[in-house]
C-alpha cells in the first residue's frame, strides 16, 4: 500500500494545478481489489473485468502527462468542501461514478459560495445514480467556456486498430453527435498517431492556430497514455477552449484488465461490483448476477449465454451469468457453487461440455462438492464431451442422475425451480 | 477440400513441453495432425510424445518444413511468440491463449495484416478439418467429416452445435473457432470468403453472440453468398452493460444488441435458429 498512498494518499499541489486530495480519498482507493494488484499481479490473469476509472484518476493521469486540468479537489464529505470553495469564486462539484448519463441524473451542480457549495456536496454524497450511491465528489474551479470539443482514443474491434475520434461538437453524448460532424482516423499500431495526423484532426476542428497547437498536442498525449496505460479508452469531453487555454473538463479512462502485469505502479482500480462479483473473480470465474431464480453454471462463455437463453425460452430465468471455465478442480468447484448458493436460487444447472474440460474430473469434483456442501435445492447437471461415459458412470454410481440433452436438462431445471418455488 | 488446415498441413506447437501444450500435442497426435516440431526454449533435443523440441521457432523452420503453428505460451509472453513465428516465416498462426492483452493482440494482428499471415484467434479452441486434422483443444470425438462450414466466435458452443450436427448425420469440412476476444485475426468474412470459394463445403453455419458488430459485417457479405448460411447467437437475454464472459460479449452504448443481428442477418437471408438443436434441423433444409 505505500506505493499507493505515495500516489493517491498525500496532499499534492502541482504548480499552478492543485489536486487537494481529502485524507478520506485515500481509504476509497484502498479496496482489497487495488492492494491486492499491487502486491499479486498474478491473482487476475484469469480474469478480464472493464476497469473504468473515476473521473479525477483520468484527470490526474492527464495532469501528470502535461495535459491542462481546471483546479479541483476530491471529497468524501460534504462540510470538507469549504477548504477548496473558500480560493474560488464558483465551483462546479461534480459526483465520480463510472456509469454515463451523470448529467442528466442531477450529478453535477454549480454554487457560487461556500454554503451553496457544501449544500449541493451534501446533496449529490445522497444521491444515488443507477442504483450505486456517489461516495466521491470533484469540485473544481468553474471555467468560463468558449468552446467545447470532443477527443477519444479508443479501440475499432472490426478495423482492429486504434480509432481517433474527434467533434467540434463537444460536450453531448457522442452517441448524439451526427455522424458528419465526426472526424474519424484508424490508427497503425506499428507506426502511432504522428504529429501531422494529429495537426490534421487538430486543423479539421475549426480552431484558431494556437488552439488548434495545443489540441494536437492534448491529442498525441492522449495516444501516450493509451499506449503507456494499456487503455481501450482515453475520451476526454467536453475538452475546452477557456480563455485561450485549452483544458480536459471531464475525462474518462478504461483500462484494459488483461495488461495488469505491466500497468505504471500508479494505476487505481475502481469496480462498482457486488460482493460475489468480486469473490468470483478471485476464482477466475466470469460471474454476472442477474434477476431470476436458476442458478447457472457452465463452461465457455457462449455455452453459458446460450444456456441461459434456453432457460427463458423454457419460461425460465437464470439468476446468474457463471462460466466456470476449463479447470475441473474440486475446490474451484466448491467456491463457484458457494457463490452460486448464496444468491439462494430455487435450482440449480450445472451445464458442462467437455472440451479441455473431462467429464470424469466434473463428475468427481461434483461427487466431492455434494458431500461436503449441503445442497437443499434440487441440481440438474448435463454432462457430455471428452471422457463423457466415464463422468456420467461416476455420476450414476453415486446416485446422480445427468443429461445428454441440453434442452431436457434445462426443461427439468426449469420444472423443478416452479414447484421448489410453490413448495417455498 | 476443407480450408486452412488438411490432412499434410505440417504443424509447430510453441510452448510444447508445457502442460497443455504436451496433453493438447497428445490429443493432435491421435486425431492424425502432422506435428512434426514443437518449440520451447531451453528445451532443444529434448521429444514430447516423439515430437523433436526445437529452443527457438527459427531453428524448428530451419530443420522442419512448417505450414503452421498452435500457440500454448502464457497470455504476456504470446506477442512475443506470435512475432516469432511471424519472423520466422510461418504462415498461419492459432493462437489458443486467452486473456492476450489488448493492445498485444492489436499489434499481432496489425503485423499479421503487413506481412500476410492468417491468425485464428486469440482465445479460441483451434480449428479442424474433421477426418484430417485438428490444431486446438477441441474433443476429438464430436466431429463428423463432411460438407458443413462452422465459424464461430465460442467454443463450448460450437461443440454444444456441431455435435447436433453430427448426430443429425450432417458432417463438417471445417470448423473454425475465431476466438472470443474483442480483437481476433480472422473475422467472420474471411472464413466465409474461404467457405465460398471451398468447393467441399456446401453450406455454412454461423454461431455468433452479442457484442461488437462482427455479425452485423457478416451479414453484409452473406448477401452476395451463393450458398446458404444458417445462423445460431448466444446472448439474446442478457443485460446491456455486463461483459459475458468473453471480452468482445457486451452490449455498449446499445450498440452490439442481439436484435440487430438477428435483423442484419436476416435480412442477408441466413437463417437465424433460436435454439441450438434447431440448426442441424435448418442445415439439413437448406443442403
Amino acid at each position: 500500500m505505500i506505493a499507493a498512498r505515495e500516489n493517491w494518499g498525500l496532499k499534492e499541489t502541482w504548480g499552478s494545478c492543485a489536486y487537494i486530495f481529502n485524507d478520506v480519498v485515500p481509504v476509497k482507493c484502498q479496496n482489497r481489489v487495488f492492494q491486492e494488484t499491487l502486491t499479486n499481479r498474478n491473482l487476475y490473469e484469469r480474469t478480464r473485468p472493464n476497469m473504468k476509472l473515476y473521473e479525477y484518476m483520468a484527470k490526474e493521469i492527464f495532469h501528470k502527462s502535461g495535459i491542462a486540468v481546471p483546479r479541483g479537489a476530491v471529497y468524501t464529505r460534504a462540510e470538507d468542501v469549504v477548504e477548496f470553495v473558500s480560493q474560488h469564486a464558483q465551483v462546479a462539484i461534480k459526483s465520480q461514478v463510472l456509469s454515463g448519463g451523470r448529467g442528466k441524473a442531477g450529478g453535477i451542480k454549480f454554487a457560487d459560495n461556500a454554503e451553496e457549495a457544501v449544500e449541493c456536496a451534501r446533496q449529490l454524497l445522497n444521491l444515488k445514480i443507477k442504483g450505486l450511491k456517489v461516495e466521491t465528489i470533484l469540485v473544481e474551479e468553474k471555467l468560463q467556456i468558449d468552446k467545447e470539443i470532443y477527443v477519444a482514443i479508443t479501440v475499432d474491434s472490426s478495423a482492429k486498430r486504434p480509432l481517433l475520434l474527434a467533434s467540434a461538437a463537444g460536450g453531448m453524448e457522442i452517441e448524439e453527435v451526427p455522424d458528419e460532424k465526426l472526424i474519424k482516423r484508424l490508427i497503425d499500431i506499428n507506426i502511432g498517431l504522428r504529429p501531422y495526423a494529429a495537426k490534421e484532426i487538430a486543423r479539421r476542428l475549426g480552431l484558431n492556430r494556437e488552439e488548434a497547437a495545443q489540441v494536437s498536442e492534448i491529442i498525441l498525449k492522449m495516444y501516450q497514455i493509451f499506449c503507456a496505460y494499456d487503455a481501450e479508452l482515453v475520451e476526454i469531453n467536453p475538452l475546452v477552449v477557456s480563455e485561450g487555454r485549452v483544458l480536459a473538463a471531464d475525462g474518462k479512462i478504461t483500462l484494459d484488465d488483461e495488461a495488469t502485469f505491466r500497468y505504471p505502479q500508479d494505476v487505481p482500480i475502481v469496480e462498482e461490483r457486488t460482493e460475489r462479483e468480486v469473490k468470483a473473480r478471485e476464482l477466475g470465474i466470469s460471474y454476472v448476477e442477474l434477476e431470476g431464480d436458476i442458478g447457472v453454471m457452465a463452461n465457455g462463455a457462449g455455452i453459458t449465454m446460450a444456456t441461459i437463453d434456453i432457460i427463458k425460452y423454457f419460461g425460465g430465468e437464470a439468476r446468474n451469468f457463471m462460466d466456470a471455465g476449463g479447470g475441473a478442480s474440486t475446490e474451484a468447484m466448491v467456491h463457484a457453487l458457494e457463490i452460486l448458493l448464496s444468491t439462494e436460487p430455487k435450482a440449480l444447472l450445472i451445464n458442462v461440455f467437455g472440451g479441455i474440460t473431462r467429464c470424469d474430473d466434473v463428475a468427481r469434483a461434483y461427487v466431492q462438492v455434494k458431500n461436503s456442501l449441503d445442497i437443499k435445492i434440487p441440481v440438474v447437471i448435463r454432462l457430455v464431451g471428452t471422457n463423457q461415459a466415464e463422468g456420467v458412470a461416476i455420476l450414476r454410481d453415486h446416485g446422480i442422475d445427468s443429461y445428454e440433452e441440453v434442452g431436457e436438462a434445462v426443461k427439468r431445471v426449469v420444472a423443478l425451480a416452479r414447484s421448489s418455488a410453490k413448495g417455498a | 477440400m476443407a480450408i486452412i488446415l488438411n490432412q499434410n498441413t505440417k504443424i509447430l506447437v510453441q510452448g510444447i513441453t508445457g502442460n497443455q501444450g504436451q496433453f493438447h500435442t497428445a490429443q493432435m497426435l491421435t486425431y492424425g495432425s502432422k506435428i512434426v516440431a514443437g518449440v520451447s526454449p531451453g528445451k532443444g533435443g529434448q521429444h514430447v510424445h516423439g515430437v523433436p523440441v526445437y529452443n527457438s521457432v527459427e531453428e524448428a523452420v530451419s530443420n522442419e518444413k512448417i505450414d503452421a503453428s498452435v500457440i500454448f505460451i502464457p497470455a504476456k509472453l504470446v506477442k512475443e511468440a506470435a512475432f516469432e513465428a511471424m519472423e520466422a516465416g510461418i504462415e498461419t498462426l492459432v493462437i489458443i491463449t486467452e486473456h492476450v492483452p489488448l493492445h498485444d493482440a492489436m499489434e499481432i494482428v496489425a503485423l499479421a495484416q503487413k506481412e500476410g499471415v492468417g491468425i485464428v484467434g486469440p482465445n479460441t479452441f483451434g480449428i479442424i478439418s474433421p477426418g484430417k486434422s485438428k490444431i486446438g483443444i477441441m474433443p476429438n470425438t464430436i466431429f463428423l467429416p463432411g460438407e458443413v462450414g462452422v465459424v464461430a466466435r465460442s467454443g463450448t458452443l460450437s461443440y454444444e452445435i456441431v455435435s447436433q450436427l453430427s448426430k443429425a448425420g450432417i458432417g463438417q469440412s471445417t470448423v473454425v473457432g475465431l476466438g472470443g476476444d474483442r480483437i481476433v485475426g480472422f473475422s467472420f468474412v474471411d472464413i466465409l470468403k474461404k467457405f465460398e470459394a471451398d468447393p467441399e463445403s456446401k453450406a455454412v453455419v454461423l454461431v455468433g453472440e452479442i457484442g461488437g458488430n462482427a455479425e452485423e459485417t457478416a451479414a453484409e457479405y452473406i448477401k452476395g453468398m451463393s450458398k446458404p448460411v444458417v445462423a445460431f447467437l448466444a446472448g439474446k437475454s442478457a443485460p446491456p452493460g455486463k461483459r459475458m464472459g468473453h471480452a468482445g460479449a457486451i452490449i455498449e452504448r446499445g450498440k452490439g444488441t442481439f436484435q440487430s443481428k438477428v435483423e442484419a442477418l436476416t435480412a442477408a437471408g441466413a437463417h437465424v435458429a433460436s435454439l441450438p438443436w434447431e440448426v442441424s434441423k435448418f442445415v439439413a433444409e437448406v443442403i
